[in-house]
């Protein structure tokens, strides 16, 4: 095989991939500007907000509450293996709230929310709906991108914040019900041992992915191409760069809160 | 009033318009006809600045399109889409009166209500349809929801884009009648892009045929059969036979 064909490919895949991260940054800056611009859309931000926030608790809560407590059923395991099992609270708390708790409730909202959000808007795209608000006088940024970038920014910190909680409260449990520990003394430690950084380092996580996860709903489903693959390559395209970006982000934000 | 000048557009290397040229007066009906694919939707879509053209010029009143303030431009278009384009999670009234319920034109909600109300009895419609939303109702329901949707602001000017595809010929006559009736009665101008040789007789004044990016011929729908012009025959006909290639 020609050795300049691969080197080609390559290049046209490396091109094309900063061309996307050019055209996502362009329209991420759009998206938060129209925020602070009017006209506003009470009735939509509020649909937002219930959607985005309010029906993700379901999801949100399971999936932390089994976390911690099969955290802290492997922390409790692995510290058997040197005498540390009294960790436990320390481990669950810190482990939660700086990565589990954010990173997961981010991939859930990706899941459920970045889908959904693309679905929607690439349906409304193929049947002209798009089309019709541009015609009706209505920006489709102020109307359909900026409520949903807004709840995500303001509901997602607040979800990982209840993640955070209740996947604590899920290793109490298994911690004070199976493996012995005192009620008390497992909340003191946890409560002492976590510092203001981890709590933050976790809301500001949870902020940084809700928006990356309305503006790549928003951003695939306003650039689908037509008809039901389009829409289906869309949501499934959103997913994807969604729950890529907000564990690059994770990483990134880590470093900055924890390694300085 | 609307004028088109040389406007071209293409679509990779899919040359759609090849500098098209029309020119549409006040308070008349326009009807442009032509195949499927010969960008009849991309030339309506450019005038409304939906698509931005490669190259040429489309005036309003002898303005620029392109210029100007964008809100005020747009506050004077209905239009009417090929699927209705209602919004699915809007219950029919507030789709019939979005424009009044937010924006300049923003009117108390009980207000534009009635107005909605109106506009759908105007296209046929009983008020208990008001409540519903666009998923509830058939296909001609739909089209007669998305023609109240278009007149509810009184615009000035109006575009249908095939506002009869996928309708019986019972409600397609229906829906020609209404629009050649709300024109008229509004002296609102009009533009419509169709196939159906039964809505260019019942809608038009004038017709324009596209045909490969240009309009292949324009004059009033009295003229039509006389023309004289080979595309255009060959499109009232349905014949195969033509310079029209029938595949494409």
């Amino acid at each position: 095989m020609n050795p300049f064909f691969l080197l080609g490919g390559l290049g046209r895949a490396v091109l094309a991939l900063f061309a996307t991260f050019g055209r996502v940054g362009l329209f991420a800056f759009h998206a938060v500007s129209h925020i602070f611009r009017p006209p506003y859309y009470p009735r939509e931000f509020a649909v937002a907000l219930m959607n985005i926030g309010w029906l993700s608790l379901p999801v949100v809560g399971l999936t932390a509450i089994f976390t911690g407590g099969a955290l802290a059923l492997q922390i409790y395991a692995g510290g058997a293996r040197f005498n540390a099992e009294a960790v436990v609270p320390q481990i669950v708390a810190i482990g939660m709230v700086r990565e589990l708790g954010p990173v997961l409730v981010g991939l859930m909202i990706a899941a459920r929310v970045t889908s959904s959000i693309a679905a929607e808007i690439a349906t409304m795209k193929v049947t002209e709906q798009i089309d019709a608000l541009v015609t009706l006088s209505t920006h489709p940024m102020k109307y359909l991108t900026a409520p949903r970038v807004l709840a995500a920014l303001i509901t997602v910190p607040l979800l990982v914040g209840i993640g955070d909680i209740i996947g604590i409260a899920g290793g109490y449990v298994v911690a004070t019900q199976n493996l012995g520990f005192n009620p008390a003394t497992y909340l003191l430690n946890t409560v002492n041992f976590l510092e203001t950084r981890d709590i933050v380092s976790s809301l500001v996580k949870g902020a940084a992915f809700g928006v990356i996860a309305a503006v790549m709903g928003c951003y695939y489903g306003m650039n689908s191409g037509r008809g039901a693959q389009g829409v289906g390559r869309a949501t499934k395209s959103s997913v994807e760069s969604a729950a890529i970006m907000i564990l690059a982000a994770n990483f990134i934000l880590t470093g900055v809160f924890f390694s300085l | 009033m609307i004028r088109m000048e040389n406007v071209e557009k293409a679509f990779g290397s899919n040359q759609v318009l090849q500098g098209m040229n029309l020119e549409i007066a006040k308070g008349t009906s326009m009807v442009i006809i032509g195949g499927s694919g010969t960008g009849k939707s991309v030339a309506l879509k450019c005038i409304l600045g939906l698509i931005k053209p490669d190259s040429g010029m489309i005036y309003v009143d002898g303005k620029d399109a392109s210029t100007g303030d964008r809100d005020a431009f747009l506050a004077r278009f209905g239009m009417l889409f090929q699927g209705g384009a209602l919004f699915d999670s809007l219950p029919v009234w507030q789709n019939v009166a979005f424009r009044l319920l937010r924006g300049p034109m923003k009117q108390p909600a009980d207000y534009a209500r009635e107005i909605a109300i109106d506009k759908l009895r105007r296209v046929g419609l009983r008020s208990n349809v008001a409540d519903l939303y666009p998923s509830e109702l058939s296909g001609g329901m739909q089209k007669r929801v998305g023609l109240a949707r278009a007149i509810a602001a009184e615009p000035e000017i109006i575009f249908f884009d095939e506002p009869t595809t996928g309708l019986d010929p019972i409600m397609s006559g229906v829906i020609n009648d209404l629009i050649r009736e709300i024109v008229t009665e509004m002296g609102a101008t009009a533009m419509t892009i169709t196939h159906d040789m039964s809505s260019v007789r019942a809608i038009a004044d004038n017709v324009a045929m596209l045909h490969d990016g240009v309009i292949q011929w324009t004059g009033p729908v009295s003229q039509m059969d006389s023309s004289g012009d080979p595309y255009l025959e060959q499109f009232i006909s349905g014949s195969a036979e033509g310079p029209i290639e029938a595949v494409r």
